[in-house]
């Protein structure tokens, strides 16, 4: 039995050693035993050498790349540098340069990704609930998930213009099928005798994908969330590539083409970040949805 | 003698798929009476489960009818309440908002008959889990929710399909007092699908040995007052006890060297 017990009243019975320097009581905190104790202080130690060892590898590579651009090893024309690189960052958020750019790529790419989110799970419904149209679609859904649809470009923008409406459709369109073929797979996995427990019950079609479909497939749909967001920038950027006269995607295809690396380098930092930090966000929201289930 | 509620006439049941046919049921009578308690026993495949998706108004017969109160069955109804092999607790749904699942289907979800389910919890012991994930309690609490799920609807009849199998033994010698007991109380109609002849006996009032290929009834043995009256623990310490399971385990085992011969 897996039950929750009151792990505190043990606190009481194993009275820890309360001396000891701030550091090892840091290392052994919410400790249960003396055994607990020493378990958490070596687990927790192995963490930090983790992050020690991760930021000073980061310290190494920045630091190998000044010093070889410095000493021209490296030619700093193509490689850049990250002294100026950061400089460069520093000068263009304080002159307002960046966030403009900043804004419309973040747009583009949360509205792309919910967008395609949404509309593959409601594609997936659709065709759940038509069985002959999902043998239908079936061969097309293959040939539209094996088309790179980066190769669409063109198409989008005649059909949605230059501006955000062709990069939007291009973050969907890298998204769409995907999401409909993974989210229509796990509908059609959820375990058979669930199904039969609800009709047991008398259960309409309705029902049974509310009760019992759409929640079992929850976790399939949030975890497309996490591939999505990666997609959506991948749609956006070479969308922005493409036409546009605003976004990180622009900076990047502008720096190339004036041969400013140091401008690549810095949007490229910058999508780098706004990449892992809506990624982490899904993350969290994957965690909180999914919490209570065993 | 209280009167026959269930009734098979000559039914068959024949799967068709890709590949071709099977016979899972031929030519089956059987009357079950109000309140009896029938364990169905049988080797795997000879269609146990079969009789009881077709009570259950999951699948029609091929052949024949199936009546409950002289009414043909032809759907789902409230009137019979399915158990399954396993618990299939709703891993997004604590155990209180599982065992309301068949009334919210049902569009019962009312006070009164939430509260009925309550009740049904409580005399599980498992009142103080309501708000427990399936996940956090044993395989032996999580049947009991499931029984609590099934008996929530209130239905007349109860089929059980295997509700034991998958416990350890220990849990399931309790549980089957369990089910027994409550059963007996709300004087309900029970349908027990098992291949374990102990069980068999030390639970039902009448005991249907079937054979397979195609499923059909070999034989029907009543279970004597001594072994039915008491609950199905105490059963398995009564004399003649031994005497049926040497019975029912010779009639099985010709069964095995039937279909070995084919």
């Amino acid at each position: 039995m897996r039950m929750k017990t009151n792990q505190s009243k043990n606190n009481i019975q194993n009275p820890l050693p309360q001396g000891g320097n701030i550091i090892k009581r840091y290392l052994t905190r919410d400790a249960k035993s003396p055994a607990h104790a020493e378990y958490l202080k070596r687990e927790r130690i192995q963490q930090l050498w983790v992050r020690f060892t991760q930021v000073a590898l980061l310290i190494f590579l920045l630091a190998l790349w000044e010093i070889l651009t410095h000493y021209r090893i490296l030619d700093p024309l193509l490689f850049s540098q990250p002294s100026k690189i950061w400089s460069m960052f520093i000068s263009m958020l304080l002159k307002g340069e960046l966030h403009n750019h900043i804004i419309a790529t973040v747009l583009e790419t949360i509205v792309g990704f919910i967008l395609g989110t949404v509309s593959g799970t409601l594609i997936a419904i659709i065709i759940w609930w038509f069985p002959f149209l999902s043998r239908v679609l079936d061969p097309y859904l293959v040939v539209l998930n094996g088309m790179p649809k980066v190769a669409l470009g063109p198409m989008f923008i005649v059909a949605f213009g230059g501006g955000y409406g062709g990069i939007i459709a291009m973050a969907i369109a890298i998204s769409i099928i995907i999401t409909t073929i993974v989210v229509y797979g796990s509908f059609r996995e959820v375990d058979k005798n669930l199904i039969k427990l609800a009709k047991t019950f008398g259960a309409n079609k309705r029902q049974i994908f509310q009760k019992i479909i759409l929640p079992a497939s929850f976790p399939t749909i949030v975890s497309t969330l996490k591939v999505n967001v990666g997609l959506a920038w991948v749609g956006v950027i070479v969308g922005e590539f493409l036409v546009s006269k605003q976004g990180l995607g622009y900076l990047i295809i502008y720096g190339f083409q004036v041969f400013n690396l140091t401008l690549v380098f810095v949007s490229l930092f910058i999508v780098a970040i706004c990449a892992s930090v809506m990624y982490q966000g899904v993350a969290i929201l994957e965690n909180r949805i999914l919490r209570n289930r065993g | 003698m209280s009167k026959e509620i269930i009734k098979f006439n000559n039914v068959c049941k024949t799967y068709v798929t890709m590949e071709g046919e099977t016979e899972a049921l031929r030519n089956i009578n059987l009357s079950i009476r109000e309140g009896e308690f029938i364990a169905i026993l049988g080797p795997s495949g000879c269609g146990k489960t079969t009789i009881l998706s077709l009570l259950a108004g999951l699948i029609s017969p091929t052949s024949g009818s199936i009546t409950i109160w002289n009414k043909e069955v032809k759907s789902t109804s409230q009137n019979v309440g399915y158990m399954l092999q396993h618990d299939y607790l709703l891993n997004w749904r604590t155990i209180k908002q599982n065992i309301m699942l068949g009334l919210e289907i049902l569009k019962q979800n009312t006070k009164e008959n939430r509260d009925y389910a309550l009740e049904l919890l409580n005399e599980m012991n498992l009142l103080p889990f309501q708000n427990y994930y399936a996940h956090q309690l044993s395989g032996g609490m999580r049947q009991r929710v499931a029984l609590v799920r099934t008996l929530a609807i209130k239905p007349y009849i109860l089929l059980l399909d295997e509700p034991f199998s998958a416990l350890d033994y220990t849990t399931r010698l309790r549980l089957e007092d369990l089910v027994s007991e409550t059963l007996r109380k709300r004087n309900k109609t029970a349908i027990l699908v098992t291949h374990d002849i102990a069980e068999a006996i030390s639970m039902a009032d009448r005991i249907i040995i079937m054979a397979t290929s195609p499923g059909r009834i070999k034989r029907e043995i009543e279970v004597p007052p001594p072994l039915r009256d008491p609950l199905p623990f105490s059963s398995r310490k009564v004399p003649e006890f031994q005497k049926y399971f040497q019975l029912i385990w010779r009639e099985m085992n010709e069964n095995e060297n039937e279909s070995i011969q084919k």
